[in-house]
């Protein structure tokens, strides 16, 4: 253990992997807000009200049907990713001629409406998820203990932003994807199913939603309002980051976690709004976002 | 020649029609309190006029803030702490509360207006939120339990506004005249102009207006009545809330908005009366009124995105 400007390197480093796991968090929401922008021309609001159903069905799954976090991590995903197709179907395929607008307002409306349901049963207090009997304990690195758990959360969102940036930048399956984002009228001539695509893009958006939801559970409680100020937060990411770039998403989600874990340290009283600070930063100087084109 | 003065004449009726509709929303809003209490009715007042600042931004420049309740809160925190603390008339304490949503919507604006669309509305939210953040930190706004027990005070020193007839006279006389204002602009050569800008920003661009400075005058204009509305609302209930500044209430005002019908110039009137007298009827049922909220809006989109006003006026043939 040794200080740092009068600070343990406990706290220093602690509050750094706090850091780096509300990143994951923003990199895994944000990434998907971008996949699902790019496709629906829908900013999708009720992200953050899927990410908490997703850490609702592990709640769920482990009290009724008694299926741990491994069950949970797979299962949430599917079940989330499901709803969120059944919605598009539903709702937001009428919308895709009409301004972006109307897509923003519906799917504040759906936000509203899950969170008001679950707040009506479950009220405004978390409900306790208990870390995975495998991921419990953790290891003393000599300037910090680092949980399991929390190292678990980081490599593992770190592997999922990868992978899915590796599927839409390198892969076929993306580059049809990436082709339906600049042209779906020259790609459907092509014999692809874009109406499809656009469907299956929404619910792997909200299955990213839930899984971090997931991983979230045993951190911050299960509890209705958990997505709420969170997509807000996420918001500005993409408005800072823009959402032209998968790999810019993923990069600005983790760089402004650890920001915002270092104000916690060091300036504590403006660990809530160092990221709308630094938006509005952005904005003076690069207004089309640090990875965004201008339009 | 003759398409010119079939416009001129177009214009005329839309005028007449306008003219009548506001005499009889002046007069039922005079007789109102005999028949509905008058708290509730300078409560509706105050979203009307909220409303109606939001709309002048959504309905006729097609920038959508999701973060109007940063406007309207912190007038009303300023607002009801000139009154409580540093003991103005309620006159000034409006303006200072008017004059605080002139300022934020100045800066607010400046930033919104350098991204267009769908991050104009995420920049309004993400920046609302941070003064959020900024009024539960801020000493003065008493966190949780917000600033009570405001005075209404003595307006002009001779008009005791404690008396709920002299307050309802004087809510709806700020009403009516704000907006008579916000008509005055939407129907003059700068609102023309704004509205350019919502048909086809790069045509009005190419036609050479500064497309940027009209946007950011409306916003500032905007912001001003929210601020209006704040500090009369502070007034009115003698109290400045957490609940002024949250971001619900910067969705309330844009449902009130879309129910009443955006871009009509009653429409939003019409919105706030609807959700303030639904929301009277369902304080009982607690934490559903988020889930009727949504419901609405999912219907208001899919169905319904001329709203009241929009889908009368489609009936009766008339601008409204």
């Amino acid at each position: 253990m040794f200080e740092l400007l009068g600070i343990s390197s406990q706290a220093l480093f602690g509050q750094l992997l706090i850091g780096l796991i509300n990143g994951s968090f923003y990199a895994l929401l944000s990434l998907g807000l971008a996949v699902i922008f790019g496709m629906l021309n829908i900013i999708n609001f009720t992200h953050g009200a899927q990410y908490m159903l997703g850490a609702f069905t592990a709640y769920f799954l482990l009290r009724y049907a008694g299926l741990g976090y491994w069950w949970a991590i797979i299962i949430a995903p599917i079940v989330v990713g499901i709803t969120g197709i059944i919605i598009e179907r539903l709702f937001l395929q009428w919308l895709y001629k009409l301004d972006h607008l109307y897509g923003l307002l519906l799917t504040f409306g759906l936000a509203l409406i899950f969170e008001g349901t679950f707040r009506n049963f479950f009220g405004s207090s978390g409900l306790p998820y208990s870390v995975p009997p495998t991921l419990q304990g953790g290891q003393n690195l000599g300037f910090m203990f680092l949980p399991n758990y929390r190292a678990w959360v980081v490599a593992f969102s770190l592997a999922v932003c990868l992978s899915t940036w590796f599927v839409i930048e390198r892969t076929k399956l993306g580059s049809y994807l990436r082709a339906a984002t600049e042209n779906p009228t020259l790609v459907r001539a092509f014999g692809i199913n874009v109406p499809r695509m656009i469907t299956l893009t929404y619910g792997f958006g909200v299955a990213l939603a839930a899984l971090a939801g997931v991983m979230a559970a045993p951190i911050y409680n299960v509890s209705p309002q958990m997505g709420a100020n969170l997509i807000i937060v996420v918001f500005a990411v993409v408005v800072i980051g823009g959402m032209g770039s998968i790999m810019g998403a993923i990069v600005t989600g983790f760089g402004l976690g650890i920001i915002e874990g270092l104000t916690k340290v060091f300036f504590p009283e403006a660990s809530n709004t160092v990221i709308f600070i630094i938006m509005a930063i952005v904005l003076l100087i690069r207004p089309a976002g640090l990875f965004g084109r201008a339009t | 020649m003759q398409r010119v003065a079939q416009a001129m004449g177009d214009h005329a009726v839309r005028a007449r029609s306008e003219a009548i509709a506001f005499v009889v929303m002046a007069v039922a809003l005079i007789i109102a309190p005999m028949f509905a209490y008058p708290v509730f009715l300078m409560k509706a007042l105050c979203f009307a006029l909220f409303a109606c600042a939001f709309n002048l931004l959504i309905g006729y420049v097609g920038l959508l803030s999701f973060g109007h309740a940063l406007f309207f809160g912190w007038a009303s925190y300023v607002g009801a702490h000139a009154a409580k603390v540093w003991g103005f008339p309620p006159e000034l304490a409006i303006l200072s509360g008017t004059a605080t949503g002139a300022g934020l919507g100045a800066i607010v604006g400046a930033l919104a207006i350098r991204r267009q669309g769908i991050y104009f509305a995420m920049i309004t939210l993400a920046l609302a939120q941070m003064m959020y953040f900024f009024a539960i930190q801020a000493p003065f706004t008493h966190g949780e339990d917000g600033i009570q027990a405001v005075p209404r005070g003595k307006l002009f020193g001779f008009i005791d506004l404690a008396n709920q007839t002299n307050m309802y006279v004087t809510v709806l006389i700020i009403f009516l005249g704000c907006f008579l204002l916000i008509y005055r602009i939407i129907n003059s050569p700068f609102g023309e102009v704004l509205k350019a800008i919502r048909e086809n920003e790069p045509r009005a661009v190419s036609l050479g207006y500064r497309t940027e400075r009209y946007k950011l005058v409306a916003f500032v204009l905007s912001a001003t009545f929210a601020g209006v509305a704040g500090a009369t609302k502070a007034l009115v209930f003698q109290l400045a809330s957490l609940t002024d500044v949250d971001w619900p209430m910067s969705g309330e005002v844009i449902l009130m908005t879309l129910v009443g019908g955006l871009g009509t110039l009653f429409g939003p009137v019409v919105g706030a009366f609807f959700m303030v007298t639904l929301e009277n009827y369902l304080t009982t049922i607690g934490q559903w009124v988020f889930v009727v909220q949504g419901v609405i809006f999912v219907v208001c989109v899919l169905l319904f995105r001329r709203g009241i006003i929009g889908e009368l006026a489609q009936i009766l043939r008339v601008k409204l």
